[in-house]
């Protein structure tokens, strides 16, 4: 018997939990070569921005121990493009569109969101709050509660009520708990962690940075600890709140690492850079994985790794037992 | 594109040592069978846990029919990546991707090429060369590197062109100089209708402005460094004139690596040009 893979992102069904990562699905034609992206849980595009973006200049990408830094700097051909080429033709295949936003200000989000609002085969809105904050010096949105939550609330009331609005975070934070609570208070239906740490690496050889823009996000598998610290910290706070987990994520066992920690669904980012066929084989890991160890439904799984020491694995035995 | 790519496990066949360069033939009937000269593939290094997340690009040297398909790949040990595959032994497996990229474009009629390689970069020129010949074009190799050992395919240059002019820029093999050096020699003698290259941008940059004198196409491979090969990761953009006159910053893998040399701004690679599309500050289209 196979497990029921079925996940729910706030109202929104999803066949099942593994998602591609913001950014490192491209277009998703690309991926389309190697896998069908209507049997992802979802498709998540790159960051949009209301204007055509060129990005950073090269080098921007630096290879480090398990982990992979980069500077793109959201290049895309704005959200005009986006809705004439892209979204009609993911719509085309059947695929989950979750779209992912960015912006400078809270009025570009808000924007954003309304040009979005019309659009057809939009699952849900991504709020990527790791964007410079051009009203606040450049500080990212994601580092304070109170500018996150304010984008959160503009994109929310901008947003179709059926269409649930994910607040993504950074993990460069004193404390992330308190930013997903304000992202929460602000009217988030979901939650995605995490987006990537700043790192920065130096060519000894050059004696230079190793990327054009000095600093950039540090992916793969060398920052799924800070994933799983993230995820754990904001179920054990707000266990009523879906969690998308990402980060580093590349074999089944990675993702189940994060459903137990919390994360309803996983998104899968750098490995795809590695391995063009590695959503479908997380999928299929993971549901190996979770029949191994008994559990029907993937639902179970989310969050068990809270249990109490010495509590049943399995908590929901109790449902057999009654009449209802 | 004209095949879409395949992912595949190959088997390599055979390896082996050529002057400065690693050269691995693999089993990879899939990417053999839908290769077109300019293509390229990527190889995840390091085995199945490998701490090295990105996938490395090389050209194909070469393609064969033996055993359902082969590709070979020239490499030169640059990194620890490379290292892995250069101790790689035959029956040892690979993880493929490709054929990749925009081929080569070849010309309709007969006419006369001029085909420009640079250290390993000539690796590609080959499979083109018989494409061209077959199409009956007449074709004329210069090949270059900074010393003899790293100057790559001399002797089979020197079978299949009409000429074949050496360059090093220490004198060991050749010409003294770089190949944008005798370029123009050559293409005067030869009364070449257009240049093919690949290898480093500086000598993708000299070629083209040569060409450009010429008043000749040039049909240019770019190296740049990539992550996924596949167009996903962003990384590996290069600022080119597009047909509306628009500088857009392009993925050199998906979009290139071929690019037509004069719509490459070699000046700008490295940064982004002002007028570029999306340029910070720039207008926007």
């Amino acid at each position: 018997m196979t497990a029921d893979l079925r996940t729910y992102l706030a109202h929104v069904e999803l066949p099942n939990p593994v998602l591609t990562a913001s950014g490192c699905g491209g277009t998703g034609r690309e991926l389309a070569h190697f896998s069908d992206v209507h049997r992802l849980g979802a498709f998540v595009t790159r960051s949009i921005t209301m204007a055509p973006r060129a990005g950073r200049p090269t080098p921007r990408m630096a290879e480090t121990p398990s982990g992979l830094l980069n500077a793109v700097g959201l290049q895309g051909p704005g959200v005009e493009a986006f809705l004439d080429r892209e979204l009609p033709w993911l719509a085309e295949r059947g695929a989950r569109t979750v779209v992912s936003i960015g912006g400078g200000t809270v009025t570009e989000y808000t924007a954003l969101a309304r040009r979005l609002a019309g659009a057809e085969g939009i699952t849900a809105v991504e709020i990527n709050l790791s964007c410079p904050n051009v009203e606040d010096r450049g500080r990212v949105f994601a580092r304070d509660g109170s500018a996150a939550a304010e984008v959160v609330a503009s994109v929310r009331a901008a947003t179709p009520y059926e269409v649930p609005v994910i607040a993504k975070l950074s993990p460069d934070v004193a404390d992330v708990v308190a930013v997903a609570r304000a992202c929460v208070d602000g009217g988030a239906d979901a939650l995605a962690m995490i987006n990537t740490p700043v790192g920065m690496s130096i060519d000894v050889d050059r004696m230079r940075p190793a990327l054009a823009a000095g600093t950039g996000g540090l992916s793969g598998p060398a920052v799924r600890p800070l994933a799983v610290r993230c995820v754990w910290q904001v179920h054990a706070a707000l266990p009523g709140v879906p969690i998308v987990g990402m980060g580093g994520v590349a074999t089944g066992r990675d993702a189940l690492e994060l459903v137990l920690a919390g994360a309803c669904a996983v998104a899968v980012g750098t490995a795809l850079f590695h391995d063009p066929y590695a959503c479908p084989r997380v999928l299929r890991e993971l549901e190996e994985l979770l029949q191994e160890r008994g559990f029907d439904r993937l639902a179970d799984a989310v969050g068990l790794a809270h249990r109490p020491v010495g509590a049943q694995p399995r908590t929901r035995t109790d449902l057999e037992e009654t009449s209802l | 594109m004209a095949g879409s790519p395949v992912q595949v496990t190959g088997t390599v066949l055979t390896t082996r040592r050529v002057d400065a360069y690693h050269a691995l033939t693999v089993v990879a009937p899939g990417i053999a069978d839908r290769f077109r000269p300019g293509h390229f593939v990527t190889v995840a290094v390091g085995g199945r846990d490998s701490s090295m997340l990105t996938r490395r690009a090389f050209a194909v040297h070469d393609v064969k029919p033996d055993y359902g398909g082969t590709v070979e790949l020239v490499f030169g040990v640059r990194g620890a990546g490379t290292a892995w595959l250069a101790d790689r032994k035959a029956r040892d497996t690979l993880d493929l991707v490709g054929p990749l990229g925009r081929p080569f474009p070849l010309p309709r009629d007969p006419c006369t090429c001029v085909l420009v390689g640079d250290e390993h970069g000539s690796a590609s020129l080959f499979a083109l060369g018989d494409a061209l010949q077959q199409r009956g074009c007449r074709v004329d190799f210069v090949l270059g590197a900074p010393s003899a050992d790293r100057v790559f395919g001399a002797l089979r240059a020197r079978r299949m062109g009409e000429t074949t002019t050496l360059t090093t820029e220490d004198g060991s093999l050749g010409m003294r100089g770089t190949v944008t050096d005798v370029l123009p020699g050559v293409i005067a003698d030869a009364r070449a209708d257009a240049v093919y290259a690949c290898g480093p941008m500086a000598t993708l940059r000299g070629v083209t402005a040569v060409a450009v004198e010429f008043g000749i196409p040039a049909q240019v491979a770019v190296e740049e460094s990539m992550a996924c090969g596949i167009g996903v990761c962003m990384t590996c953009v290069v600022p080119v004139i597009g047909d509306d006159g628009l500088t857009r910053m392009l993925r050199a893998c998906t979009e290139g690596p071929v690019f037509r040399g004069e719509r490459v701004r070699f000046d700008d690679v490295g940064t982004i040009p002002f007028d570029a599309l999306g340029a910070p500050g720039g207008r926007h289209a």
